[in-house]
């Protein structure tokens, strides 16, 4: 009993009393209740691939967000293990359980290959290097269409389940374990790993980091690999789930999709990549089942993507959070919106508020 | 075949360069990376395509229109989009993906996806040495030369060039002596996507104008303009230059050349920089060094 009050009371205060922690609760039972609700393969098809192109949002926030090497074609990593994945499938017949992780690990070679320019440039010089990656890769496949399957793709390949629902329970499951590893990785406040800060301190000043004895190249390399690990799952995952790999995974404009996700959710948050693909991308889905939506879908998409950056550029998930949580001044603890006194140390919160409405306003 | 390789390198190399040029112009002076720029060549192209074909305007009407429509657009997405949050510069690459999205979709909403000719300015060609020059190559040819040397005129000549060079080199110290920072981005965004514009009237009877068209070009001038260097505005042209005869070299020796084109030029662009990081003429400034 006591350990029931135990865990009651931890549950209260470290999740409940915490907005943005809630809303985390509620989306993962809402995920694992999904396939309870309905059992439609339209809907289970829409987040299953949400699910997917979330840890390929993640994993593009991981190395561009979080170590600050902005990668413009991070379809690169998807499309390398999609066609390794799709291609051992096909000619040797491997399962996905062998494929996917094959794919990861040759994205992981990948990645630190990709990650050498990132030695001597930065910023939008590497984001513009990395750029071409993928289509030189593009290019190479094209030219060689009997292994590839040139613009058409490979095609045939076997799902991880015959089933739609254990397919999603597959994504969800490896949606989770690749997220929480990537935000334990990522956390700069987490007391098991020192890498957070790391990266943190690589992406805002590269040269005191490697002045306060930080081996930069060692954790560069390493956010490259961890990223292109992560982004070969989803690939390996989708292909396994589309059943074919063809030349729209190492498009440019699937690697701006991924960027668009994650500034739409929030840039160095691992939570802002995952909301955007679950906003966005089922938004567009539906929209597609109406008529005019089929016609309109990418208008509505560029004018919304237009509309939110302009007035939330820090992203969705941060605006909200704005407004919904506020830390307390003197004790750091973060309360609800609505709390007139901080609950750890009884701190006035309403001239927190107010103080910072000032400044948005510009009167301080 | 030597002949059509310089003529079509000519060609391809002088619309990258008209089109780096004016890429590297907006983000060497506001540090604005445009994605859209491309994408404002390609709604250049197509209303010289509806006003000439579907409108029945003579040409110089129909570019006249087409090259000031477009300037004016980009003008506006300007000043009521990329000025509004240009302190999160991410943010505004996504706007301007965001804009070349909804150009390509209006667009396809319009026209439908076929693609479309534009007939050329002269018809005819020039015979030299027994190769068959089309006059609408050379007048391509004449156009970018003309372009290019007119912008440097701008650039190095005028009390305007002389503002934006300044503001490129150091924004606050140029708004100390009393230029108008906010103005010279207006003024240098719509030179940039005039020069778009311009580049986009010249090759629309040249090529099929369709709504993809922005994606092939972005990225060779993305890295023409790396290639050359950010901010030099000479390296461009050369990066521009180079990128182009590798594609028309390619394309014309190399067996299933067309798929590889874009793999040589990248390939090339890459190599450079391992070398030289800062592009052919770049400039590295002592606190961007690694």
């Amino acid at each position: 009993m006591i350990y029931f009050n135990l865990f009651f009371g931890w549950i209260k205060q470290e999740i409940f009393a915490i907005p943005g922690r809630v809303i985390a609760l509620v989306f993962f039972l809402l995920l694992i209740a999904l396939p309870l609700v309905t059992q439609d393969p339209f809907y289970l098809r829409v987040f299953t691939l949400a699910l997917i192109f979330a840890i390929f949002a993640a994993s593009w926030d991981v190395l561009s967000g979080f170590t600050g090497q902005l990668n413009l074609g991070h379809a690169l990593f998807f499309g390398v293990s999609a066609y390794t994945a799709g291609l051992l499938n096909i000619h040797l017949q491997y399962s996905p359980w062998v494929t996917i992780p094959c794919g990861a690990v040759i994205a992981v070679s990948v990645g630190l290959f990709a990650g050498i320019p990132a030695l001597r440039l930065r910023g939008f010089y590497l984001g513009l290097v990395t750029l071409t990656f993928p289509l030189i890769l593009l290019g190479i496949l094209f030219a060689f269409p009997n292994f590839t399957g040139g613009e058409l793709g490979v095609s045939g390949i076997s799902r991880v389940s015959s089933s739609a629902v254990v397919n999603y329970y597959t994504a969800m499951v490896v949606f989770t374990v690749s997220v929480m590893i990537m935000w334990k990785f990522t956390d700069a406040k987490s007391k098991l790993l020192r890498t957070g800060i790391i990266l943190h301190a690589i992406r805002e000043d590269e040269i005191t980091a490697r002045a306060s004895g930080i081996n930069t190249t060692y954790y560069k390399f390493m956010a490259f690999a961890l990223s292109g690990f992560f982004a070969g799952i989803a690939g390996g995952l989708y292909v396994h789930y589309m059943r074919i790999a063809g030349p729209q995974t190492l498009d440019l404009f699937f690697s701006f999709q991924a960027i668009l996700w994650t500034i739409f959710g929030g840039i160095a948050t691992i939570y802002g990549p995952v909301a955007g693909v679950f906003i966005l991308y089922p938004l567009l889905e539906f929209l597609n089942l109406t008529a005019w939506g089929e016609l309109l879908r990418q208008i509505i998409f560029a004018v919304l993507l237009i509309v939110a950056l302009m007035f939330m550029p820090e992203g969705i998930t941060v605006w909200i959070l704005d407004k919904i949580e506020v830390k307390c001044p003197r004790c750091k603890v973060v309360n609800v919106f609505y709390r007139k006194k901080c609950r750890a140390c009884r701190a006035p919160l309403h001239l927190v508020r107010e103080s910072a409405h000032q400044y948005n306003k510009g009167e301080v | 075949m030597l002949t059509n390789i310089i003529v079509n390198g000519l060609v391809s190399g002088g619309i990258y360069a008209v089109l780096a040029v004016g890429f590297s112009l907006i983000f060497g002076v506001a540090k604005i990376l445009n994605m859209a720029h491309t994408a404002f060549y390609m709604l250049t192209a197509y209303l010289v395509f509806a006003c000439t074909s579907l409108g029945g305007l003579s040409l110089p009407v129909a570019l006249f229109i087409a090259i000031v429509a477009t300037t004016i657009l980009g003008m506006l997405c300007f000043r009521f989009l990329f000025d509004r949050i240009k302190h999160h510069e991410t943010a505004v690459m996504i706007i301007s993906v965001a804009v070349a999205l909804l150009l390509q979709e209006i667009l396809l909403l319009i026209f439908g996806g076929h693609y479309r000719g534009v007939p050329p300015f002269a018809r005819g060609f020039l015979e030299v040495f027994g190769i068959r020059l089309a006059y609408q190559q050379l007048i391509a040819i004449a156009a970018t030369g003309v372009i290019l040397v007119g912008l440097w005129i701008l650039l190095e000549k005028t009390r305007l060039g002389n503002s934006i060079r300044a503001v490129a080199q150091d924004r606050e110290i140029a708004n100390l002596m009393g230029i108008n920072v906010s103005r010279i981005f207006l003024i240098v965004m719509g030179i940039s996507v005039a020069l778009a514009g311009l580049a986009g009237a010249v090759v629309a009877p040249l090529y099929v104008v369709g709504p993809t068209m922005w994606m092939q070009p972005l990225t060779i001038v993305l890295a023409a303009v790396v290639l050359g260097g950010l901010g030099s505005v000479g390296g461009c042209v050369l990066g521009a230059l180079i990128l182009g005869f590798v594609e028309s070299i390619v394309v014309f020796t190399i067996p299933a050349g067309a798929f590889l084109q874009g793999t040589f030029s990248l390939g090339i662009m890459v190599l450079v920089l391992m070398v030289r990081p800062e592009g052919l003429f770049g400039v590295v400034f002592e606190e961007e060094r690694l």
